[in-house]
This record gives C-alpha cells, sequence and structure tokens, in this order.
C-alpha cells in the first residue's frame, strides 16, 4: 500500500510541480475558447430554450479540459519517463501492475478535476450554468478523468518516441472530444451526423455532464452514465491486460 | 552461507537474437561476484531477468530462494540494482528522489538511513540539490544511493564506474567493499577488468548468451593466465627462432613471452646465452584478467 500510495503522490507532485505549464496554461486555452465562441454565437445560437449558449458552452469545455488533461497527464508521465529511462525506478520494486495502473490513472484524474475546476471558476461568471444534479457533475467528471487517464496509460505504454504519442493524441482524442458536443447539441447535426456522434463515447460523457448543470441532455443520464461506465471497464481492462503482461515495459 | 542468487537455465530470445541461451549460475551469500563479457554477451539482459525488469523465456531465477516472476515481491524487496544507463526524474531533488524511492519499497520515515547513505556516497551538500543540476558522476552516485534505500541484501552493480572519475571510483569501491563486509552480495559487471580482478572473489565470464567461464578469481587468472618474462635485446637483435615462435611484440621493442612456471625463466636465458644474445631490460609481469578474460573468449570463439 506504501508503494502505490507514494507513486500515487510522486505523479500528483509530478505535475503540480510544474502547474504554470499543466494547469493554468489549459485553463487559459479553454478560457479563449469561451470568449471568441461566446463573442460570435450568444445571440445567434440557442440550444435550450432556457439555456443561453454562453451558458451551455461551459460544461463542454470543462469537461473537455478534464478529458484532454487526464489523458495528457498519464500518456506524457509514461513516454516521459520511458525515453529518459527514468520508468526503472518504478519497475525495479515490489508495486503490482494493478497499483502501478491505479496510482497513474487517479493522477490524472486528479489533474483532470483540477484543471477542469479552475476553468469553471475562471468561466462561470459569463454566464452561470446552474447546478441542477451536482452528483452528476462529480460522477461524470470523475469516470471521465479515469477513461481518459486509462487510455493515456495505454498510449504512454504504446509510444516509443513522442511524435507517436503526439499522433494519438492529435487523431483520436482531440476529434472525439471536439466531435462530442462540446461546442454545440448533437441535435442541430444532419441525421447521419448524429447517428456518428452516438457512437463516440466522449459524447455520453459530455452530454451525461452536462445534464448535472441544467438537468436536460440530449440523451438519458443514466444511458450516458452506461456508456461511460462500460468504455471505463473496456479500457481499464486493455490497459491491465498490457501491464500484467508486461507489454514494452518488461521485455 | 546460503544461496543468494540461483540462476537455472535461463533463456531469453529477442526476436532472431539468442540474448541467454541457458544460463545457470550459483551465487553464495555475502560473495563479491564479477559478470564479464563483451557486450552483446548477455549481462544486461541476466541482470534484466533477475531484477523483474524483462521476462525469461525459460528457466528460473531466485534471490534468497524467492522466485523473481511468482514471489516477486519478496525478490524485489531483497535485491538492489543500480543500472547501466545514466537515468533520472528530473522534477525531484536528491533528498525527494531517495524518499520517492524508499516508499516504493514500502518504507517511510527513512531519513536517517538516507543521510548515512548521503554521507557514505559524499553527497550530503546535494541533498536539497534538483537532480538535473548535478554532474555526471554525481548522478551516478544518486543511481547507487537509490539501490540502496531499501538495505537489499544482495546489490547487483551494472557498470557503476563507466565514466566516473577516479576519484569517485575510489570512494565507490570503499563503501561497495564495506556493504559486502558487512555481509552483502555484491554482484558487479563491468569492464574495466582490473577492477574486477581487485574486487571480485569469483568470475563467471558471458560469451554470446552463454557462461564460458566460472571459477575462482585465482583459479581463472592461474589456468588462463601466468607469468610473463618481457624482455628488450641490446642493439635490436632478433630472437632465437625458438623462442620467437612464442613470443609477442610489445611496444618499446619489448618481447613478451608467456611463462607457463618459474623455472622456464631459467631456460629462456639459457637459449639466449647460447645465442649470443645481450638483455638490455627484463621485467617479470604478474598474470592479468585482461589476458585471462581474451583468452576465454578465444576459446569460446573457437568452438
Amino acid at each position: 500500500m506504501i508503494g502505490f500510495r507514494t507513486l500515487l503522490w510522486k505523479e500528483l507532485l509530478r505535475f503540480w510541480k510544474v502547474s504554470f505549464q499543466t494547469v493554468a496554461a489549459p485553463v487559459v486555452t479553454a478560457l479563449l475558447y469561451l470568449l471568441i465562441f461566446s463573442h460570435v454565437l450568444d445571440e445567434h445560437v440557442r440550444v435550450y430554450e432556457s439555456v443561453r449558449y454562453t451558458a451551455f458552452l461551459i460544461p463542454g469545455l470543462v469537461m473537455m479540459s478534464v478529458l484532454q488533461n487526464a489523458f495528457a497527464n498519464s500518456s506524457s508521465s509514461l513516454i516521459q519517463s520511458k525515453v529518459t529511462g527514468s520508468l526503472v525506478f518504478v519497475l525495479l520494486p515490489p508495486i503490482s501492475y494493478l497499483e502501478f495502473f491505479l496510482a497513474y490513472v487517479l493522477a490524472a484524474a486528479a489533474r483532470g478535476l483540477v484543471v477542469g475546476a479552475g476553468v469553471l471558476a475562471v468561466t462561470v461568471w459569463f454566464a452561470p450554468p446552474g447546478l441542477a444534479q451536482p452528483l452528476w457533475v462529480l460522477a461524470f467528471a470523475l469516470l471521465g478523468g479515469a477513461i481518459m487517464g486509462a487510455l493515456g496509460v495505454v498510449a504512454g505504454i504504446w509510444a516509443d518516441k513522442f511524435d507517436q504519442l503526439a499522433g494519438f493524441q492529435n487523431f483520436l482524442i482531440l476529434p472525439l472530444t471536439m466531435l462530442s458536443g462540446v461546442f454545440y447539441s448533437i441535435h442541430s447535426l444532419p441525421p447521419f451526423w448524429q447517428q456518428v456522434s452516438h457512437l463516440n463515447p466522449v459524447f455520453y460523457m459530455i452530454d451525461g455532464f452536462r445534464y448535472g448543470f441544467f438537468g436536460i441532455s440530449d440523451v438519458s443520464p443514466l444511458l450516458s452514465l452506461s456508456v461511460a461506465t462500460a468504455a471505463f471497464v473496456a479500457v481499464s481492462a486493455f490497459s491491465l491486460a498490457l501491464l500484467q503482461r508486461g507489454y514494452k515495459l518488461r521485455n | 552461507m546460503g544461496v543468494a542468487v540461483s540462476i537455472q537455465q535461463v533463456e531469453k530470445r529477442y526476436g532472431a537474437l539468442q540474448a541467454l541461451a541457458g544460463v545457470s549460475l550459483e551465487i553464495a551469500e555475502g560473495e563479491f561476484f564479477g559478470l564479464l563479457g563483451p557486450n552483446g554477451a548477455g549481462k544486461t539482459t541476466l541482470i534484466s531477468c533477475l531484477a523483474g525488469l524483462a521476462r525469461p523465456d525459460a528457466g528460473m531465477l531466485t534471490v534468497l530462494g524467492r522466485d523473481v516472476v511468482a514471489d516477486y515481491r519478496a525478490a524485489r524487496r531483497l535485491l538492489g540494482v543500480v543500472p547501466q544507463e545514466l537515468v533520472f526524474d528530473p522534477f525531484f531533488t536528491v533528498r525527494e528522489t531517495l524518499a520517492i524511492q524508499s516508499g516504493y519499497f514500502g518504507i517511510r520515515n527513512n531519513a536517517a538511513w538516507i543521510d548515512e547513505i548521503l554521507a557514505n556516497l559524499d553527497l550530503a551538500d546535494k541533498a536539497d540539490t534538483n537532480m538535473r543540476r548535478l554532474s555526471g558522476g554525481m548522478k551516478r552516485r544518486v543511481l547507487v544511493a537509490q539501490a540502496l534505500v531499501h538495505k537489499p541484501p544482495v546489490i547487483v552493480l551494472d557498470e557503476p564506474t563507466a565514466g566516473v572519475d577516479v576519484e569517485l571510483r575510489q570512494g565507490l569501491w570503499q563503501f561497495i567493499r564495506r556493504l559486502n563486509g558487512e555481509g552483502h552480495t555484491i554482484i558487479l559487471t563491468t569492464h574495466y577488468l582490473e577492477e574486477a580482478e581487485a574486487l571480485c572473489g569469483r568470475i563467471a565470464m558471458l560469451q554470446k548468451g552463454r557462461v564460458v567461464a566460472l571459477d575462482s578469481t585465482a583459479n581463472l587468472l592461474r589456468e588462463f593466465s601466468g607469468h610473463a618474462l618481457n624482455l628488450r635485446l641490446a642493439g635490436g637483435a632478433a630472437l632465437p627462432a625458438a623462442l620467437a615462435a612464442r613470443a609477442t611484440a610489445q611496444a618499446d621493442g619489448l618481447w613478451q613471452l608467456q611463462l607457463p612456471d618459474f623455472s622456464s625463466v631459467e631456460k629462456v636465458l639459457a637459449s639466449l646465452r647460447e645465442a649470443g644474445i645481450d638483455i638490455d631490460d627484463m621485467r617479470l609481469t604478474p598474470p592479468d584478467l585482461e589476458e585471462a578474460f581474451v583468452r576465454v573468449m578465444q576459446k569460446g570463439r573457437g568452438t
């Protein structure tokens, strides 16, 4: 247990020591999105009758930040320590693959939550989105961070070089999050693209998260919770299988 | 004395490369054991298998009786490894690095022992310096310190003195010798054969993933090396044909003759006298591990 707790603590310190880059920078990015999109669209778009576009946008931006930063945390920590070789310090001690997985995923989710809270804190003043169901907000933020943290573990194990990881991030994570209804309701899309969006698990994470704020959503929050849970189980199982085999780490 | 490390029929293949082709050896508790071999012989692969950094395809490895795969938690607690590469975590200071490493091994409040290691490795005044700011030699010392945080009874040093200056090297060996004297088993790989000769009681030589020699250092020296007679002849005269056949030319016009025993010195001198050749300079050199190593490797290549 001490081994696991130390690894978790080390992973938390790792991003906290460079929080200007790992926390402040993504908060500023999200703020810029909000300023630009709300300036252009607030007068013209109304997704739900009772909700201004700017208010609609805020939970989406918060969740997008949670997801992207959770992924970035575990994946960049792993690739960095793989490339520099310092991962050996974690591989030599008596730490089980399950402890290894949990430490990286929890630290990733923590970074996601810290950044998400930061984004919420600076954007909420523009158009308070309300907080209809706080437990749903928390549940989706945690689950979303954990899913992306686990996916980051997979990517970090798989990638041998920084540019492979960048490819994973740019061609998978970014499209999945951008095309998930952060900036729009998928009901505004043509039927075909609505169908496609329903295949994107990130859509459910954002829609469910948004439900927590407004009490309304594109699909039932229970469906969203089920999809997100299933995604977490699937990604975790895959990640744990890689770790148990020692894929690329112990050979 | 019990068995510190047991390695039995270990095989490891990387694609087409057979890195370990059935290696077996046993290292007793308290030994200072050398693992030698040219680059690519399998030394680091063997250490990786022992440390759980690589999984053997076949065979079994134990540390003080604990299987490194089935009982990896116990085995890893008993083993401290100084890796070959100069690696470090750039986010932390020396003290933080060592406290974190202690935590990985399940040890909290390790400050007293950490202070002792820092003092012994001459790192005390660098304790609160970030790892990035340390010189290469200092980083190497921290690597040694990291391997010792959990007081492992078996310590593996994989080329610990590569690129390390003389002063540090001597300080390091003094410390490692002390640990060995206190009962720690030491396993060393190095390219500096004079270090291995001076430190190791027993040596295994690896070649292409196989053990090609395994004996006490003294026996290896006796079997594969010996005293040599070095001669410079007056006026640059040539050696008599019988001697020339078994001599090798050295720098400064010296000829070196390997001696099967001391009495053969007399025969060499007698044959020079008969040929009327005077001697300008004569030296006797003791056996050395480098020569033994070269011979073992040549013999291995022949088979």
